[in-house]
């Protein structure tokens, strides 16, 4: 295990290694933290954040799928100030990577929460693809002419590289990839969550108070694997890959189909350790297939 | 660092139709109103909570109805197998603001659970009010006699006892004027009746409050309830809440 290369390289920062958590599932680190050592991922990501303190929908939020699970949480959370007095403080104690997710309502929203992240964090992850809210969101995601002006605009105003995280419920996901290459994105991290629906056949009743909400786990993750190879073969950004990964062979699917990192998100939900289980066995399967250096088979897949 | 438990199943035995009590072994101590988070087996992903009914001798004991999926796959474990438990989660009943007179637990249906266990800890001058739909759901009924001085048991239909509702039963037995505490759980309609009686009579009251949970430990934020105008996480921030700050009409 000595000889073995986890690094890898996101937009000319390098990561320990290639395992991330995704934005929304592990809060902003307090409660895992008391699980493992949160010094053992490559990067954390913050829960969304937005200028001021957003409430999120009313509950039920969640929902299980065969294989997924519908959330429509509505990006709950403390705001900006709230984030960098407490919370990057706090990740900032360990020896990893932060990636901060902003999701203003506007555009303008989120140049000024950029603004004010500074050179705080790693990176700025823009999500521009929550299927949960009015305004925002992935409103701004599924039109390549207002991610490439988006991208643009944020960008000007970020200190460290823009990650844009794509939406998947749009017909032609390197479109959207390649507008926001070209408005400067420095890269890329797709999926978000599907939008989806569940009803109680028996009360007739949608079972998420929103009616409908974002669908993740396993179910996504063959679209996910998809979107990600499609956007490797024709985007020269580095992508951080994510969708219903569970297991380290999930995670080096996912690699192997051209993302250069991968972010864990509903498994965390499902048990608190994942995404260091993850990693275990993610160096297991590389040790298996005598890969030595991670960076060997991002995108190494043997296409037909 | 905390962990997951994987719990030998000691013993299940059926408590009314579709109603298990299971007991595993499990090697920290909970407080009562505490729950823990149950990973269901095969066919389900995310786990299921349940609320401690009783601990003793690095036992635990749960006790759940099937609803959907998760509990019937749970239902269907025997003794000897094991379970992946997190927990326990969440926070606890306030026993120690019981007072100087007699605590009240009311419990509706499967709301009782979490009620036993915290009556043990809030002494012998505990009595018990529960509520059943019907006489064959009247279940725990020793139990609740064994720890509480006098267990006061009612159903819908008067199958059983008297027909009423629990809060007919709390507003009787508040005539005495004895009551310093009480603590809550079952329907939602039935916690805010009893809430509401508890505040008009300025009665220390605690609710434990139900919503569909994800992680169970804060990270996700799903399971929020609107607690003094803010949605708190029922997993983190309670599940145990004061009565007079739930925004029960929401
Ligand atoms: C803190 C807490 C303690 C609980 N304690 C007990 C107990 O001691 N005994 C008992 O019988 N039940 C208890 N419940 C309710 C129990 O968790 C649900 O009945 C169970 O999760 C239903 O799962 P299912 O797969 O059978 O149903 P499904 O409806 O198929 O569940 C689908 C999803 O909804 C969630 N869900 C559905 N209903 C509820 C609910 N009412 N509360 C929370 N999540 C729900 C499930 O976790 C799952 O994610 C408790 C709930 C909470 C929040
Ligand atoms: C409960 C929950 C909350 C989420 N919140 C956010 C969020 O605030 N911002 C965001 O960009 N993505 C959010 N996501 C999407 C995830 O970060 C991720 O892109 C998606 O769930 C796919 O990965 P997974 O299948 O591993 O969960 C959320 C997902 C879940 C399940």
């Amino acid at each position: 295990m000595n000889n073995l290369d986890m690094s890898v390289n996101i937009a000319g920062i390098s990561l320990k290694n290639p395992i991330v958590t995704a934005s929304g599932t592990f809060g902003n680190g307090w409660e895992i933290s008391r699980y493992y050592d949160l010094s053992e991922l490559g990067a954390v990501t913050s829960k969304a954040i937005t200028l001021s303190p957003k409430q999120g929908n009313p509950p039920p939020r969640i929902a299980e799928t065969d294989s997924g699970v519908l959330n429509s949480v509505g990006l709950q959370n403390s705001g900006i100030e709230f984030f960098l007095k407490y919370d990057l403080p706090n990740l900032r104690r360990y020896d990893t990577k932060v990636i901060a997710n902003i999701s203003g309502n506007t555009i303008e929203e989120n140049c000024e929460i950029a603004k004010r992240l500074g050179g705080e964090v790693d990176f700025i992850e823009l999500n521009i693809s929550c299927p949960n809210v009015k305004q925002g969101g992935v409103a701004f995601g599924t039109d390549p002419r207002i991610v490439y002006d988006i991208t643009g605009r944020v960008r000007e105003h970020c200190s460290v590289p823009l990650i844009v995280k794509l939406s998947p419920n749009v017909t032609d996901i390197v479109e959207i990839a390649v507008a926001a290459q070209k408005g400067g994105a420095n890269a890329l991290s797709l999926i978000n969550t599907l939008l989806g629906m569940k009803i109680d056949v028996n009360t007739r009743k949608p079972i998420l108070a929103n009616n409908t909400g974002g669908l993740s786990g396993p179910a996504v993750k063959p679209v996910a694997v998809r979107m990600v190879w499609q956007v490797a073969k024709n985007v020269d950004l580095p992508i951080i890959g994510m969708g219903g990964i569970m297991s380290g062979e999930d995670a080096a699917e996912f690699i192997l189909a051209g993302a250069s990192a991968v972010a864990v998100g509903t498994a965390n939900l499902v048990t608190p350790t994942a995404a260091l289980d993850i990693k275990k066995q993610f160096v297991q399967y590389l040790v298996k297939n005598k890969i030595k250096n991670v960076k060997d088979i991002i995108g190494a897949v043997i296409a037909n | 660092m905390e962990k997951t438990h994987s719990c030998t199943i000691v013993k299940k035995t059926m408590l009314c139709p579709d109603t298990y009590d299971f007991v595993v072994n499990f090697p920290q101590e909970p407080k009562p109103g505490q729950f823990v988070h149950i990973s269901c087996g095969e066919g389900v992903m995310l786990r299921r909570p349940m609320s401690v009914c009783d601990y003793f001798d690095n036992n635990l004991r749960f006790s759940f109805a099937v609803r959907g999926k998760g509990t019937k796959l749970l239902a269907q474990h025997s003794v000897g197998d094991k379970l992946d438990i997190l927990g326990p989660l969440g926070t606890n009943f306030g026993v120690d603001k019981k007072g100087d007179g007699v605590s009240l637990v009311i419990g509706g249906g499967i709301g009782i659970f979490p009620l036993f266990y915290t009556a043990k800890f809030l002494g012998e001058k505990t009595e018990a009010i529960l509520g059943f739909r019907t006489k064959d759901l009247v279940i725990m009924e020793d139990d609740f006699n064994a720890v509480c001085s006098k267990t006061h048991i009612v159903t819908d239909d008067g199958s059983y006892n008297c027909a009423g509702l629990v809060t007919d039963i709390f507003k009787e037995r508040l005539q005495k004027g004895d009551i310093t505490s009480v603590y809550t759980c079952g329907p939602r309609g039935m916690m805010k009746a009893v809430a509401e009686i508890a505040a008009e009579n300025d009665i220390f009251c605690e609710v434990s409050l139900e919503e569909r949970m994800g992680c169970g430990i804060g990270s996700c934020a799903v399971c929020v309830c609107k607690i003094k105008g803010k949605y708190l996480k029922v997993c983190q921030n309670g599940p145990i809440f004061n009565a007079r700050e739930v925004d029960f009409d929401e």
